[in-house]
């Protein structure tokens, strides 16, 4: 069932339970609470920083499994993604869990392209329940994507700080907290921005893009949802989206368009325009936002997770930034 | 459909909300720092010249050599990236800059073994300084060896 591009889920899967985990910043953080395991140490007691991304996914995977009272016996279909190349974080991980698996790969989008394919495989009845997750480790996405981690550099204003930790949640069709209403797959766009030390500017068209799309398919307004959520647009991504919504003409309450990215840190914890990385989607919906949706403090919720689909070396080779955003809505279950 | 805005309008939109590099207190902290450096530097070069007997000629190479050792110390100890991010060119610039490029490469690389990972990853942020510095040297002495063949 669809409405326009967007995909409606009769059967109302929900999730039966999620989990967030975190790494020592993210423990100094405003959502400490909301975390389900914090590691006191970047490593996550591993010997590398990829083994602790591993570990972040695995922690949280194994803590919803917990959480729900399910063994790995009990999940058919682990969809999963990471920054790292070949997706290791979620192959390696899913070695771990010995479940069937399909490999994600949305960079920070990942978080919604897996729990809009969970939905989708739930309601079809195709699974019975499906895993989804996605982790990003500060350290090792600095490896990849800039330069060594103890380099000192100096970032620009605009630069935003990669979320250590990870989010996971359950999907199934049995009665759940939370149900999975629609979701929106968004499409490839790129305005022509270059410069990776300014992703939030890149991504907010696609956030944009993904919303109105989402809101028009389903002919609902910005007011229809408690919050609408973007993944990681950053203080400059999120102004430049409210400035593309209100120029669409689009009536919203500017408090009710948050990003993730920007409630993970405090303002002095040092991550310039705020968070990214696949984890901060990850880490505040199946962290903080389920909590506030199982306590039913946010009935009807929106979450945009935003990608930047761009490699080191595309950006060496001078080309622009192409950005994506996924679109899930989810309720308070009855 | 959403109707996404023109490129080129949204490039200009998106610059004028990016937030600028604060470029005058950029240069005063690497102007600190970076005379800072100098000075620690320049004490030990009094240091080798008054107490261990070097001339002024000889004494640069210790002191050199102290610089780096302490730059490659302080990045294995996770503190020179903290003055990096604030200093800037202050703490790039120097020896020790060079140093931190090297030294914080080879521990990054330790995890994939010595030799593909240490050796041949250790110039990945320095290796541009060196062929561009071997090049401009080659450059300027050619310039010198015509002008003087000339005059």
């Amino acid at each position: 069932m669809r409405r326009g591009r967007t995909w409606l889920f009769p059967n109302r899967p929900g999730i039966l339970a999620s989990a967030a985990v975190g790494g020592p910043k993210e423990g100094e953080g405003p959502l400490a609470g909301d975390f389900d395991l914090i590691f006191d140490d970047v490593y996550a007691g591993m010997q590398t920083f990829e083994q602790a991304e591993r570990k972040l996914l695995e922690s949280a995977a194994e803590i919803a499994l917990k959480k729900a009272g399910l063994g790995k016996d009990d999940v058919d279909l682990f969809l999963a993604g990471d920054l790292l190349s070949q997706g290791v974080t979620a192959s390696f991980a899913a070695r771990t869990m010995g479940m069937p698996f399909i490999g994600l790969n949305g960079a920070c989008s990942t978080s919604m392209e897996g729990l809009a394919l969970a939905a989708l495989a739930v309601d079809a009845g195709r699974v019975r329940r499906a895993l989804t997750g996605t982790a990003s480790h500060n350290l090792a996405a600095e490896r990849t994507y800039r330069y060594p981690t103890e380099y000192g550099a100096q970032k620009p204003p605009t630069a935003q700080w990669t979320v250590t930790g990870a989010g996971a949640g359950i999907v199934a069709l049995d009665p759940a907290p939370v149900v999975i209403t629609a979701a929106t797959v968004g499409r490839v766009v790129d305005l022509g921005l270059k410069d990776p030390l300014n992703m939030g500017a890149a991504m907010a068209p696609a956030a944009y893009d993904t919303i109105v799309t989402h809101l028009e398919d389903m002919t609902r307004s910005p007011g229809d949802y408690d919050l609408i959520v973007t993944g990681d647009l950053g203080r400059i991504g999120r102004e430049l989206l409210l400035e593309l919504l209100e120029q669409a003409g689009l009536r919203f309450d500017p408090e009710k368009i948050v990003d993730a990215g920007l409630m993970i840190y405090r303002e002095d914890q040092g991550v310039f325009s705020g968070a990214s990385g696949a984890a901060s989607s990850a880490a505040v919906f199946y962290g903080h936002l389920m909590k506030h949706l199982v306590a039913g403090t946010i009935f009807r919720l929106l979450i945009v997770a935003t990608g930047a689909l761009m490699s080191p070396v595309t950006y060496q080779q001078g080309e622009s930034v192409p950005t994506i955003a996924h679109a899930v809505a989810v309720e308070r279950g009855r | 459909m959403a109707r996404l805005p023109e490129a080129k309008a949204y490039q200009a939109l998106a610059r004028s909300k990016e937030t600028t590099r604060p470029v005058a207190a950029n240069v005063a902290r690497a102007f600190l720092v970076g005379g800072l450096i100098s000075v620690v530097g320049q004490a030990f070069m009094w240091l080798y010249e008054t107490v261990f007997g070097f001339t002024e000629q000889t004494a640069s190479n210790p002191t050199v050599a102290t610089l780096v050792f302490l730059s490659v110390l302080l990045t294995g100890l996770g503190v020179y990236d903290k003055i990096g991010e604030w200093a800037g060119a202050g703490s790039i610039v120097p020896v020790t800059g060079f140093a931190n490029t090297m030294a914080s490469s080879a521990l990054d690389a330790r995890s994939e073994g010595l030799v593909y990972g240490v050796g041949a990853n250790m110039f990945k942020v320095a290796g541009p300084v060196i062929v561009f510095g071997t090049v401009a040297a080659f450059v300027v002495a050619l310039v010198r060896a015509v002008v003087e063949a000339l005059v």
